[in-house]
């Protein structure tokens, strides 16, 4: 329906016309006994390390709203590019889309100039990107990749800041995990040890903090490719409903079956040939 | 909806209601004034360092460019496409929340096309 108030076309992107509104509504929503909505954050704890043959990033699967778990199977380990994975902690949405940005963006530089993009790139991406929204994007990010200079590890935090670093932890739970990784990391570690030392690592932030549980995920980047293993460890108290409600095929018995051909009679035959060159 | 200034630079009463100071100074979000002058100071920055680096000409031909290829559009209550000032701007290589966010072309208002080609034109 055509409105006469309307004499320009909106401007895309962010639109701010519903701020007022909201802080009118806040005020009015804490005055009484219901409270304003939280957004879906992932608590977490994320870890990372740099070990002799690449990159290993390590997550919890817990993602809480307020005081309820509200995602126990979270994938907190986001796919960027074939050599590059992302660990997210802050606000589910926020890190989420902001990876998707990122991998979209990497994905049309690589097909424009027919290479893959390297750490780097995608930190200073993420860093322009953070800074002009000034922190109002609550994405803390662990950057893992290996490129044709080595293996990198990065952090992003809300603010745009960045630290290129050999081992990492962040998210709600980092104090207890960075605590394992300090105790035990030494520099060009073996797979195993380092797969090792970051379950342990994620394990302990699962145990002393309340936003961080459930199953742990581990991704191996190597130059060779990536290991994404989910789960790496399930935790005991694992729930007996299952996510799927189908039935067995065979659950209903067949009493009687009938078959009856179809006659096709072939009219026309054209073939094409695909140009596959 | 945003302030309409109507003739003689008063408020146009007609198209945004009466004007309130309390409206004008209730909160807007920390970011509102930085994103609306966003684009517009990347290019103040970005020129002005090309014309220290290259001297004035490399910014007057380019800012040229731009001024023909703004000019490239439909009417406006139908969408244009912007490819030529998307290409040289380097928009056609990377994905934003302008993209994304608040696509014109899905807006659920729709404006009167007379109402919206005479305030294009100055008409009103």
């Amino acid at each position: 329906m055509a409105l006469s108030n309307v004499v320009e076309t909106p401007a895309s992107g962010f639109n701010f016309e519903n701020v007022s509104r909201n802080v009118a509504l806040k005020g009015l929503l804490e005055g009484g006994h219901t409270k304003a909505p939280k957004p879906m954050k992932t608590g977490t704890t994320i870890a990372g390390l740099v070990c002799k043959d690449g990159v290993v990033l390590g997550a919890d699967t817990r993602a809480t709203s307020g005081e309820v778990v509200a995602d126990k199977m979270c994938a907190k380990i986001h796919y960027i590019s074939p050599n590059m994975y992302c660990c997210g902690a802050g606000t589910a949405a926020d890190t989420e889309k902001t990876t998707d940005l990122l991998s979209s963006n990497l994905t049309i530089f690589s097909m424009n100039s027919g290479r893959n993009p390297r750490v780097v790139m995608a930190v200073n991406i993420l860093q322009d990107m953070l800074f002009r929204y000034r922190g109002q994007i609550g994405a803390s990010l662990i950057l893992g990749g290996v490129d044709c200079t080595g293996n990198h590890l990065y952090t992003v935090g809300p603010y745009g800041s960045i630290d290129n670093v050999p081992y990492l932890a962040m998210g709600s739970g980092d104090l207890a995990a960075l605590g394992i990784l300090e105790d035990r990391f030494k520099p060009n570690m073996e797979l195993e040890e380092a797969k090792e030392l970051v379950r342990d690592a994620i394990h302990s932030g699962i145990m002393s903090d309340l936003a961080s549980g459930n199953n742990i995920d581990i991704c191996v980047i190597t130059k060779q490719g990536v290991d994404y293993i989910r789960p790496y460890q399930e935790s005991e108290y694992k729930d007996k409903r299952q996510r799927r409600y189908k039935y067995r095929p065979g659950t209903t018995s067949i009493l009687t079956e009938k078959i009856v051909p179809l006659e096709l009679e072939v009219v026309q035959e054209t073939v094409q040939r695909m140009d596959t060159a | 909806m945003g302030q309409h200034i109507g003739a003689y630079g008063v408020q146009d009463t007609l198209r945004s209601g009466f004007s309130s100071v309390k409206n004008e100074l209730l909160p807007s979000h920390a970011l509102e004034l930085s994103e609306k002058n966003f684009q517009l100071n990347q290019d103040k920055m970005n020129f002005s360092t090309l014309r220290n680096i290259q001297g004035l000409h490399a910014p007057l031909k380019l800012q040229m460019e731009y001024r023909a290829a703004r000019q490239i559009q439909r009417l406006p209550f139908l969408q244009s496409s912007h490819l030529a000032l998307d290409t040289l701007k380097g928009n056609d290589e990377s994905i934003s929340f302008e993209d994304i966010l608040n696509d014109p072309a899905q807006s659920e208002m729709v404006g009167e096309p007379h109402i919206m080609v005479e305030y294009k034109l100055g008409l009103m």
